[in-house]
């Protein structure tokens, strides 16, 4: 780092600094949101173990909740590590600080007031029944509003760039904020009838694409082009060296969303969407495994020579194990949209793992990297409070995610192989009940697995908290064309 | 199937911009010397 707080650089001119306020809020409400989310996923998981837990308590049920867990984890948390981190890799890389700070101040309290009212509406049983779209009209209408904001501010920002190289993490961001954009608004499209209460603009089999559309694009370009617009920059500037191909992540970025839009209709095999859609689901899933790939292997390549550094930083072991759990499951996914593979997986426990392979693996373990470098500079500390409880949390979360997904794997197979048994008689080997029973103690092994992710992010929690209140919180000034 | 009668011009589109966006960063030099540009953000923030 050879940045300087404002306070210290002694020149005649009015220094310019850069808008960090929004950055600071939204790191530590993923922090917060993180706990909150995967809190309740814990408590779903055991739910399926024991459903005594039920308490019989409608706003406790798992239907309830399950939504909640979803939108907490994936738009509370992930969404606000990612406005953290894009504010400020857009800010670094382009020399300016944030346009229209205000207007970014807005996304924050927006984002906020769009994650509390999921927080009470989805308990309440408020729903629109789209699998991560359940909210309402009303706070789909203040989500369209922030997400507009959001493309303001960070294109604008880009707009007044003084550097006149767009970094490739930024085409990464950008292209998630359009993409969401879009998807957001197309998939939301309802009407209307009370004031917590729509129908789909669409029917049947043509909102199950459409759901589907949505759903695989925000997996494709909210949980990873996103995210790799944090690899790009993160991993690079933690690592301290260069991305190992400049080359390959302008040609991978390219391929990549060129190719993502098509992959959805694989949620929707040996269903009513006409065959040959599905097979080009299929095929487009297939393709992807290459850009995907191409990703995953600059990120990790990026340590090239310099292995050594993964020995005593535990926040860039959290990258590249991020990045592995990255190459699993792109492998996975394209494997898994295989009509034939599909057949086995789909509908059991294997989906559950593979997501959680992504979503504990790859967007979980990304984000805390980047917030552990975040967060103390953003407060004028030289590192976290505690290295140690970093590399604590690093074991934890990782054993968590290996005792999950292998639990999930195991019990997948077994479900669908116990599905399909059938009798020389033609009839079923087994009753639905008995696939239930066999997979408890796979649940049971669920439940320890995202027990210790939760620890490992309650460490975090305290880590944090430690950090921040023994700093302050600091101003950056944007280098001068002199300096720079 | 009308459904994809909104989701494939729509693919249309996004395919066009996106072309049209990789061909605004090709003629504007944006990766004439990338590998420099890889280097950069390690110096200075």
């Amino acid at each position: 780092m050879t940045t300087q707080s404002v306070q210290s650089i002694e020149t005649a001119e009015p220094i310019v600094a850069y808008e960090d306020t929004a950055i600071r809020q939204f790191s530590l409400a993923a922090v917060l949101w993180g706990v909150v989310g995967m809190a309740v996923g814990l408590l779903i998981a055991a739910q399926l173990a024991w459903p005594e837990l039920n308490f019989g308590i409608p706003w406790l049920s798992y239907g309830r909740l399950r939504p909640l867990h979803t939108n907490a984890v994936i738009f509370a948390f992930g969404g606000c590590a990612l406005f953290a981190t894009s504010y400020w890799c857009v800010q670094r890389t382009s020399h300016v600080p944030l346009f229209l700070p205000k207007l970014a101040a807005f996304t924050f309290w927006g984002w906020q007031a769009v994650i509390v009212a999921a927080a009470i509406s989805l308990p309440l049983g408020y729903s629109t029944s789209k699998e991560y779209a359940e909210l309402e009209w009303p706070i789909d209408i203040l989500i369209t509003l922030v997400w507009v904001s959001y493309a303001i501010v960070f294109f604008g920002t880009i707009g007044k760039r003084k550097i006149k190289h767009i970094y490739v993490a930024n085409w990464f961001y950008g292209s998630f904020i359009i993409a969401v954009a879009i998807l957001h608004i197309v998939n939301s499209a309802e009407v209307p009838a009370g004031w917590m209460k729509s129908y789909s603009a669409y029917a049947g089999v043509q909102d199950a694409m459409v759901e589907w559309w949505y759903g695989h694009n925000a997996v494709g370009f909210f949980l990873t082009a996103g995210f790799l617009g944090m690899m790009y920059y993160f991993v690079p500037k933690q690592a301290g060296r260069p991305v190992y191909s400049y080359r390959l992540s302008i040609v991978h970025f390219w391929a990549l969303i060129f190719t993502y839009m098509w992959a959805g209709p694989h949620h929707l095999h040996y269903t009513a969407l006409p065959d040959w859609t599905q097979s080009i689901g299929m095929m487009f899933s297939l393709i992807l495994l290459a850009p995907s790939w191409g990703g995953m292997i600059n990120g990790i390549m990026t340590l090239s020579g310099a292995w050594h550094k993964l020995r005593d930083d535990p926040v860039l072991r959290f990258m590249i194990v991020s990045l592995s759990f990255y190459g699993m499951s792109t492998f996975e996914g394209p494997m898994m949209s295989i009509k034939t593979v599909n057949a086995l997986s789909h509908y059991t426990d294997w989906t559950i793992g593979h997501v959680h392979s992504g979503a504990l693996g790859w967007v979980g373990l990304i984000s805390m990297g980047c917030l552990y470098f975040l967060i103390p500079r953003l407060y004028g500390r030289k590192q976290m409070h505690s290295t140690k409880a970093i590399e604590v949390h690093f074991w934890i979360a990782t054993i968590g995610i290996v005792l999950y997904i292998a639990a999930m794997w195991i019990a997948g197979v077994m479900q669908g192989l116990m599905w399909r048994a059938i009798n020389a008689d033609g009839t079923l080997t087994y009753t639905f009940v008995e696939g239930v029973k066999a997979t408890y103690p796979f649940y049971v092994v669920r439940v320890l697995g995202g027990a210790l992710y939760l620890t490992g992010m309650l460490v975090m929690a305290w880590n944090v908290w430690m950090t921040v209140v023994s700093g302050r919180a600091v101003r950056f000034a944007v280098p001068t064309p002199q300096t720079a | 199937m009308e459904i994809l009668f909104l989701l494939i011009p729509l693919s249309v589109a996004l395919a066009l911009l996106i072309i049209g966006a990789l061909a605004w960063a090709v003629w504007r030099g944006q990766f004439d010397s990338i590998e420099a540009e890889g280097e950069r953000i390690l110096r200075s923030d």
